[in-house]
């Protein structure tokens, strides 16, 4: 037990150092196309610990959480887009630029947009429950298209970085040391969230939500608050990536992303704390390296896919990192 | 007077063409064991399920501390004082056996919604969690993964997370069931034990116990309570003979 504690710490410290490390080595052989590469991998990483909250520790299988990302992008957009026309918010807020407040403002929103979501959706299970977050997720998709305003299909660009005091958040390094540290305390919230009393009870309502009731924990106001945490957190990646590539569209919101959310829970390991690091990062590695060669890549995604599933139970993190410990 | 804990009246609950209960009148007193006994498929699991919030009635009452609780979800009637043992048991299978007291503890202080404070270190909470393991004689695998424990361990288990809820009812659900004539007799013995500090519906097939334990016995046969009343009642009951012990012998 203990051994496999220390061999996923290790792990763990390893692919938190390898992330950092990325950048500054990219910096010192003067590659800065490598920055954003990690700034990348740090965001969507961020996305999937949000997701793996609900999924991975929840049992909620979400396949709507690009719902959150793409909200989270469009705060960033939108705010962006009137901080540059100098125009008001549906003509009742002044536009802002800074990321202190359009952080919070994703957030708030993603978790008001998962209340509702949630309060559907979870008074199904399973399929049904898949079905439904997919469902809400398109709906928001053409909700996306369809505001002309905003771009419509287009999507927003970005212009000029919204801003950070102090620090200077065009600044490539910068934004990735931000990103980073967003990504750890995503991480370290998520580590405490798990070890809390709420956190027994979200787990449990994962393996036997009847043994939840038996000893008076309602079930569902626990995977509600669950899934909107999870929300929370992937709402805000979406608003970091949308600052990242200078831009937000109806991409962000639509089932590609979801399901590349997914896939980065699972390949990393379902419902492991660095699962979603180590699954978005070999995700973009992949895209990368095997994308260079061949646009055929996805095919390769798939086969590793299917022998994480197959023969890693615990996806990337149970491989390198053992068994997942439950005491 | 005793307190009456658990009253049900006129409760019928058929699936399609089967009355599982038909009619069922009983209650439970402070201070009292009540056992119901029956044929396998007579519909004691049934009634417990009923009582305990999983399954809605048809008709009838069931009054708990003097409240109607057929409106209440399971949770809440779990809060009211309401702990039970499943005859397959539902548990938390992933994780040890002390995990899953320790969730029952929580349960009981009050609040779930703590996001902070970590439950590995709230020793108040382990601590009592322990104590209830030790009282069923399960502290020795206390960090045994529960999908590891035995049948037998595993309804002690339940035993163990229903009483950390500091119940005013126990509904056990065939509890000596994969125990053993040892373990029955320590259980047996324990459960005598409890009769002080909560009430208890005992559905058990172990003859010897039920006949050690119960204040009063009840006997469902076909969905209906056939007979209620002491142990000499039982035994002497021709028409209990009958339909029920009769066939034992
Ligand atoms: N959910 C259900 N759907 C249909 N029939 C059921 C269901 N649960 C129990 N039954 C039937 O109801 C009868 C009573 O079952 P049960 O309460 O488990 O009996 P006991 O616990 O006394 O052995 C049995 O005939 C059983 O097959
Ligand atoms: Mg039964």
């Amino acid at each position: 037990m203990t051994d496999t504690l220390n061999r996923e710490t290790i792990v763990n410290i390893s692919l938190a150092f390898l992330l950092l490390a990325a950048p500054m080595l990219a910096l010192a052989l003067d590659e800065p196309f490598y920055i954003s590469l990690a700034t990348k991998v740090a965001i969507l990483s961020l996305a999937g610990v949000g997701l793996n909250l609900a999924l991975g520790y929840g049992g909620m299988i979400s396949f709507g959480h690009a719902a959150f990302f793409g909200v989270g992008g469009y705060v960033a957009g939108i705010s962006a887009h009137h901080m540059f026309e100098g125009s008001d918010f549906l003509g009742l807020f002044a536009a802002t630029d800074q990321l202190l407040l359009i952080w919070p403002m994703a957030i708030i929103l993603c978790g008001g947009l998962a209340i509702l979501i949630g309060l559907f959706s979870l008074r199904t299970t399973g399929v049904y429950f898949i079905m439904i977050t997919l469902a809400f997720a398109q709906m928001i998709y053409y909700l996306g298209i369809s505001i002309p305003t905003y771009g419509g299909e287009d999507g927003l660009p970005i212009y000029v970085r919204n801003q950070l005091p102090v620090v200077s958040s065009d600044d490539p390094l910068t934004f990735f040391l931000v990103c980073y540290a967003l990504l750890m305390g995503g991480i370290f919230l998520s580590s405490r969230i798990i070890g809390s009393r709420f956190g027994a009870a979200l787990q449990t309502a994962r393996m036997n939500e009847v043994r939840l009731a038996t000893v008076g924990i309602a079930p569902f106001p626990v995977k509600l608050t669950g899934f909107v945490l999870s929300a929370m957190i992937t709402g805000l990646a979406g608003a970091l990536f949308a600052e990242l590539n200078g831009f937000v569209g109806p991409s962000m919101l639509s089932w590609h992303r979801s399901g590349e959310i997914m896939i980065f829970v699972i390949l990393g390991g379902v419902g492991r704390l660095y699962g979603p690091l180590a699954g978005a990062a070999l995700f973009i590695l992949l895209e990368f390296f095997i994308g260079g060669f061949t646009d055929r890549w996805q095919f390769f995604l798939g086969l590793i896919l299917l022998g994480v599933v197959l023969f890693a139970k615990g996806g990337l993190m149970g491989l390198i990192a053992g068994r997942a410990r439950h005491d | 007077m005793t307190e009456t804990l658990l009253e049900i009246k006129g409760l019928r609950k058929s699936f399609g063409a089967l009355k599982a209960t038909d009619d069922v009148n009983l209650d439970v007193q402070a201070g009292e064991i009540h056992a119901l006994i029956g044929p396998n498929g007579a519909g004691k699991s049934t009634l417990i399920g009923q009582i305990a919030g999983g399954l809605k009635p048809d008709e009838g009452q069931i009054r708990f501390l003097n409240r109607d609780v057929i409106p209440l979800s399971v949770a809440k009637r779990a809060r009211m004082g309401l702990g039970r043992s499943f005859q397959i048991s539902s548990l938390a299978m992933e994780v040890s056996a002390l995990k899953n007291v320790i969730l029952a503890v929580q349960a009981r202080e009050g609040s779930s919604f703590k996001f902070w404070k970590q439950v590995r270190s709230d020793q108040g909470l382990m601590d009592e969690a322990m104590i209830q393991l030790e009282r069923v004689g399960l502290a020795d695998s206390a960090r045994t993964v529960t999908s590891e424990l035995s049948h037998g361990q595993r309804r002690q288990l339940e035993v163990a997370c229903a009483l950390a809820l500091k119940p005013k009812l126990l509904l056990l659900d065939e509890p000596m069931a994969g125990l053993g004539a040892g373990g029955s007799q320590r259980l047996t013995e324990f459960l005598e034990s409890l009769k002080a500090e909560v009430g208890i519906l005992l559905i058990e097939h172990d003859m010897d116990a039920v006949f050690q334990l119960a204040d009063r016995i009840s006997v469902l046969v076909y969905g209906r309570v056939i007979e209620t009343g002491t142990v000499d009642q039982i035994r002497q009951s021709a028409q209990v003979r009958e339909a029920y012990l009769g066939e034992e012998e």
